[in-house]
């Protein structure tokens, strides 16, 4: 197994991306118990925003713009007509429903965009490498990196320094006692909604600059690494969620840059066996504290 | 009488979309086929989902685990060199009949399902649902791209199509049946009170771990003898046996009400009977004198969409988790969530 510079930046940028990933599924999850299989289809509804809106000539911010608008009109859409009717459902209800809606999006994009995809070819540009002190490094990989740790940064300030934040770590650890304290339900729910909304756009954009061919399937396979990815951290709380997240990005991107092909095509299988086991030894995550394990 | 009636009816539908695909052009009775292979697929999740209420993303990767048992073993030899170039020598030489490759199938599907499950039915909630999607996750990488055990990306080619309407009928019939004698049997209904309340049951003396253990080795010997089915119907490639079916069967479950073994046939005919059609429409087809011609992947959109519309609206299933009873409803206080 060979390590070059670029495949450690790109195993950064990929861990950093899967981080925010991770960060959007926790947040929501703190605060509605509910795991949002479809993330990637927020995703992709993004991605396709970038693709067309380089497809009709619009400059790259405007793209930009536009996959924001489209992500977080789509999130807070699927928040009033699913997520809110199915909050006092178990979790497992809630898993299959979005499920269902992942399966929804995914058919309307197949439906109106086609199966085979749009080139975003607006961000296209980043994708070509960096001189660093005579590294060659994407520049994707440098911007991602950044983009990760400056939003991480202020997502810590967020949840740490302002009653927002107070309230959401309230309301993760127990709804209910939050709520007789004082903390607004759908205040801190539609908080938490609309930053995983604005991560889940900022992701796409990252995405979509590494590999520009928008299909329908677009960001699935990376939603389903990241879950993995959040389970393994530890679900409950925003810090065991992100180093998750990143852990399984980064280890990816190490194993599927750094492995012959004949060996990387069984990423998944490595990646998934190692998330079995640590499920097993620790059903509550790498990084839980102790003493917060399920009964029974 | 009350458990002749209950389990009469089930059987009573499956048998009755077998003789109405008796009926019907060749052409028509693919759909019927396939809609009854899925009704096989559905019951043995519900066996485990239905019984214990912990979700499992894994059923497909029995199922896949069957279709390979079946396919492997009645590929004719001649043929399996050009079919599966990597095969190993002890495969390339085993062959067996129709009946005895869909029995294996079925042990396949129980014995992995066994010994998946002796770890992971451990856990319970999220971890056991993402840990049985790890293992969809890897059944389906190592069967793609494993060119020693199998035809890897290639379709499973020249299996003898066996699985006519009386097979897949009977096969159907046999998971239904199975399922019922579970469910009634002290096992079943062990496992359906740690369901209701974990802490009741295991202060009773049930171990919770022991009847998920059974429960998931049952359904996953019925999830491998539909997998032996399938393979038997049409030429299917590993491919098919991920996400897709992983969702289609969910909705099927879920739309019928995962609580009764009725609901999930009537989830499996209902949803695969507007799935077919919907299909069919997507090539085109005539009905009294309309021509409707609908874009691909329409089907796909109408499942999700009732999907998402049962679980908000429905959350128990068009059935309520009930099995048919000719008593009077009682009036409950509360729903039998």
């Amino acid at each position: 197994m060979t390590v070059t510079w670029q495949t450690l930046a790109d195993a950064l940028s990929l861990g950093g991306i899967y981080a925010l990933m991770a960060v959007g599924i926790g947040l929501v999850f703190g605060v509605l118990r509910l795991v949002n299989f479809a993330y990637g289809q927020l995703i992709m509804a993004g991605a396709y925003a970038i693709a067309y809106a380089s497809v009709w000539g619009w400059p790259s911010w405007a793209g930009i713009l536009l996959c924001f608008g489209v992500v977080l009109a789509l999130t807070v859409l699927l928040d009033r007509l699913v997520f809110r009717p199915l909050r006092t459902h178990s979790p497992a209800v809630m898993l299959v429903a979005t499920f269902a809606i992942a399966f929804l999006l995914q058919s309307i994009a197949v439906i109106s965009f086609g199966q085979l995809g749009t080139v975003a070819s607006s961000v296209g540009s980043l994708n070509q490498p960096w001189d660093i002190g005579g590294v060659e490094v994407r520049k994707i990989a440098v911007v991602s990196i950044v983009i990760a740790a400056v939003c991480l940064a202020l997502l810590q300030l967020l949840l740490t320094r302002t009653s927002v934040g107070l309230h959401m770590r309230a309301a993760s650890m127990d709804f209910r006692t939050a709520r007789m304290l004082g903390v607004r339900a759908n205040r801190v729910i539609g908080g938490a909604v609309l930053i995983s909304g604005v991560l889940a756009a900022i992701s796409a954009f990252m995405l979509t600059a590494r590999n520009p061919q928008v299909t329908p399937i677009f960001g699935l396979d990376d939603t389903i690494i990241v879950l993995a990815g959040v389970v393994l951290g530890g679900l409950n709380r925003p810090i065991p969620a992100t180093l998750g997240g990143f852990t399984i990005g980064f280890a990816s991107g190490i194993l599927g840059g750094g492995l012959p092909t004949n060996q990387s095509q069984y990423l998944p299988t490595f990646l998934f066996g190692a998330v079995i086991l640590v499920l097993l030894v620790r059903p509550n995550g790498l990084f839980a504290r102790a003493g917060s394990e399920e009964r029974l | 009488m009350r458990r002749v009636v209950e389990v009469a009816a089930p059987l009573a539908l499956v048998l009755a979309t077998a003789l109405l695909g008796l009926a019907v052009s060749t052409a028509l009775q693919t759909y019927f086929l396939d809609t009854l292979v899925k009704v096989a697929i559905v019951v043995a999740l519900y066996v485990f989902i239905g019984n214990s209420g912990v979700l499992s993303f894994g059923h497909i990767s029995f199922v896949a685990l069957g279709v390979w048992t079946a396919g492997i073993l009645t590929v004719p030899e001649s043929q399996k060199n050009a079919i599966m170039p990597g095969i190993a020598h002890v495969l390339l030489h085993s062959n067996t009949g129709n009946v005895p490759s869909l029995a294996l199938a079925a042990v396949v599907g129980l014995v992995f399902a066994f010994a998946v499950g002796l770890p992971l039915m451990r856990l319970s909630g999220l971890a056991a649902g993402i840990a049985t999607f790890g293992v969809l996750e890897i059944v389906n990488n190592v069967l793609r791209y494993d060119n020693r055990i199998g035809p890897g990306l290639n379709a499973f080619s020249s299996v003898p199509e066996t699985t006519g309407i009386w097979q897949a009928a009977i096969g159907a019939l046999i998971c239904v049946a199975v399922a019922y004698a579970y469910q009634r049997s002290r096992y079943g209904r062990q496992l359906r009170a740690t369901r209701e309340d974990p802490a009741a049951a295991s202060a009773a003396g049930i171990s919770i771990y022991r009847q998920r253990l059974l429960a998931f080795a049952v359904s996953g010997g019925l999830a491998g003898l539909a997998g032996g089915l399938y393979v038997h119907l049409l030429p299917i490639e590993i491919d098919s046996l991920y996400l897709d079916l992983t969702f289609i069967t969910l909705a099927m479950l879920v739309v019928g009400g995962s609580g009764s073994l009725l609901g999930a046939v009537v989830g499996a005919l209902a949803v695969g009977g507007l799935d077919s059609f919907l299909s069919a429409a997507e090539n085109g087809v005539d009905i009294f004198g309309w021509h409707l011609d609908l874009p691909t992947d329409t089907s796909a959109l109408t499942v999700g969409a009732l999907m998402a519309l049962v679980l908000v609206y429905r959350p128990s299933g068009l059935t309520g988790g009930r099995e048919l009873s000719f008593a009077l409803p009682r009036f409950r206080k509360d729903g039998d969530g």
